[in-house]
């Protein structure tokens, strides 16, 4: 029976994102928090493993910030365990801080089958912890991954690459990220939702996985952000404007060929 | 002088590691340094004169027969030795999804940082690498730096332009590095049907969102970028939903810079907007006069799509007919 570790980030939410138009300042500070969206798919396809073959799903997040709603959401999708590391100076951490805390965590979590992760965050978008956590376990890596199955010895993953589908075995344990296309995440029912609130949250802080206070956040991390701004918007906003279809059409296809983008 | 030298390529697709090498070499030259090409494979010498002609210095060819087995950890632990021994102050890697779990797992290696799918790159003036990209889901461009070297950055396709070739003399360097065998077995590869042209070389791009009610009324957008000489494609519900397809625009699919995009029945979310941000010329077509497309269009269509794009194509092969 597998046990499994989804890891889940706890993002902005990219929809409710607003800019100083201005500035071209971001105002995120309250945009909303949520699940990564492919860390759903993630979490959804552990779960779907569990109900056919047993064993046990437990989600680790690691966040500068409080997450404990974030993780009673994917107790309530059917996570039986959250493990949370979080402490302000996480902040500023880059893929290879975020990647050290959660190999920590995850050598703490103990012996695994599998690991989930979603192929990138909808944040920063960088699908590197995933492919980084591997490398520090020192276990083999599928990425890109649309479907899964395990028959309990091996795991057998079809990657999706942008010219071809590719399948491959590994042996357990290993690291898997999967993209949207492999399932749809579940609503949890109202009855799970009563129902994870009394499974267990692991709190932990850097210090509990004897982290040195150097290895995260800036000082820890190789990159930084010098700056973050709104796209720079010049597009010409000309309406098009007719009586009938037929009038729009005429005056678009003549403005596309004075632009000089036809009939080249 | 850093011990660090040398702006390097590498991309497991020719065409990527060539548009690389132009940029690569625009790098090195900023910073007096050599620009290389990292060639791994079997029996791939014969490539080494087009990367020298393509603008690299030096080329670094690991050929060994391993590199015809599938898997990436022969890959990973080649470039992460060969950038053990010879040091490069850069890394560019192409961004394909190969590219970046590659670029991913040799930063980790060489405990460093790595920009992913970069579209913009320039030397500051301490000679750091500055490194520009989308994130937030289109929402915000970021410029990044990376203090540890080497400075890695992923760039995807069509990003920068292909460099003209010169017959060129350069270095050829044969090394011998630590290969590791696969961890993972590839059992089956199945082809996706390719399109006539990638979508990202299309200079006309048609594309159809929900929109769009049935997958055969994809015959009018069809027609329309047919006598455009385009290629038409699609956005994520219509691959994820309704599974329709399975290739889409956006953030999580194909990123687009096309001569023109026409967006028909395209609300334009944020992650779709992302993938066609860079077109030169953006039009759509959408019945809701609040479609968030609208604030990124050159040329705005308040109308019903089953009305305006057979009429467009209609008047669009009369006027070109008649020029």
């Amino acid at each position: 029976m597998p046990k499994t570790i989804v890891c889940i980030k706890q993002a902005v939410d990219v929809t409710e994102i607003k800019a100083d138009s201005a500035t071209r300042r971001l105002i995120t500070l309250d945009a909303p928090r949520k699940i990564s969206e492919f860390d759903k798919n993630a979490l959804e396809e552990a779960v779907r493993l569990k109900e056919r073959l047993g064993g046990e799903v437990v989600v680790v997040t690691v966040t500068p910030e409080d997450a404990r709603m974030t993780v009673r959401e994917a107790l309530a999708m059917g996570a039986d365990k959250a493990y949370i590391v979080s402490d302000p100076s996480l902040e500023n951490s880059d893929t290879l801080a975020t990647s050290y805390v959660l190999c920590e965590a995850v050598k703490k979590i103990g012996e695994f089958d599998l690991i989930l992760c979603g192929e990138a965050s909808v944040d920063s978008y960088s699908a590197q912890v995933g492919p980084r956590l591997a490398e520090r376990l020192g276990v083999p890596q599928i990425t890109y991954v649309r479907r899964l199955s395990f028959d309990g010895d091996t795991v057998t993953a079809e990657r999706s690459l942008e010219d071809c589908y590719e399948t491959v075995k590994a042996k357990p344990p290993v690291m898997l990220t999967v993209t949207g296309e492999i399932n749809e995440p579940r609503i949890p029912s109202l009855m799970a939702i009563m129902k994870a609130s009394k499974k267990p949250i692991v709190e932990w802080n850097p210090e509990d996985l004897n982290i040195p206070k150097d290895k995260v956040g800036e000082a820890g991390s190789a990159i930084q952000v010098m700056e973050v701004l709104a796209p720079k918007v010049e597009r010409k906003s000309i309406e098009i404007k007719g009586e009938t279809p037929e009038e729009v059409a005429e005056k678009l296809a003549k403005a596309l060929i004075k632009e000089g983008v036809v009939g080249r | 002088m850093s011990e660090y030298s040398g702006v390097w390529v590498f991309s497991e697709s020719m065409h990527v590691t060539l548009e690389l090498l132009g940029k690569g070499s625009e790098l090195a030259e900023k910073l007096q340094t050599e620009s290389a090409a990292v060639l791994l494979g079997h029996q791939v010498r014969h490539k080494t004169n087009e990367l020298l002609g393509y603008g690299a210095d030096k080329v670094y060819v690991v050929d060994d027969p391993l590199f015809k087995e599938s898997g990436s950890e022969p890959y990973v632990s080649g470039l992460t030795n060969l950038a053990k021994q010879h040091k490069p102050e850069i890394l560019l890697i192409g961004s394909t999804k190969r590219g970046k779990e590659l670029a991913s797992r040799v930063a980790s290696r060489l405990k460093t940082g790595c920009v992913p799918d970069c579209t913009h790159l320039s030397i500051d003036g301490d000679g750091r690498l500055l490194m520009g990209r989308v994130v937030y889901g289109g929402n915000a461009v970021a410029t990044e730096i990376c203090r540890v070297k080497p400075q890695i950055a992923t760039v995807p396709p069509h990003i920068f332009e292909k460099p003209d070739y010169k017959e060129r003399k350069g270095e050829v360097v044969e090394v011998d590095v630590k290969l590791e065998k696969p961890q993972t077995e590839v059992v089956e590869v199945k082809e996706i049907e390719a399109a006539k042209v990638k979508i990202e070389e299309a200079d006309v791009v048609v594309a159809g969102g929900r929109g769009v009610e049935r997958k055969e009324d994809f015959k009018i957008l069809n027609e329309l970028a047919e006598t455009l000489g385009g290629q038409v494609a699609y956005t994520r519900p219509l691959c994820e939903d309704r599974k329709w397809f399975t290739d889409w625009i956006g953030l999580s699919g194909h990123k687009i810079n096309p001569s023109l995009y026409i967006g028909c029945g395209i609300s334009g979310v944020i992650q779709h907007v992302a993938g066609i941000r860079d077109s030169k010329l953006i039009v759509a077509i959408n019945k809701d006069p609040e479609a968030p497309i609208f604030e990124v269009a050159d040329y705005i269509v308040e109308g019903d799509l089953y009305e305006i794009v057979p009429a467009l194509s209609k008047a669009l092969k009369r006027l070109l007919k008649a020029r």
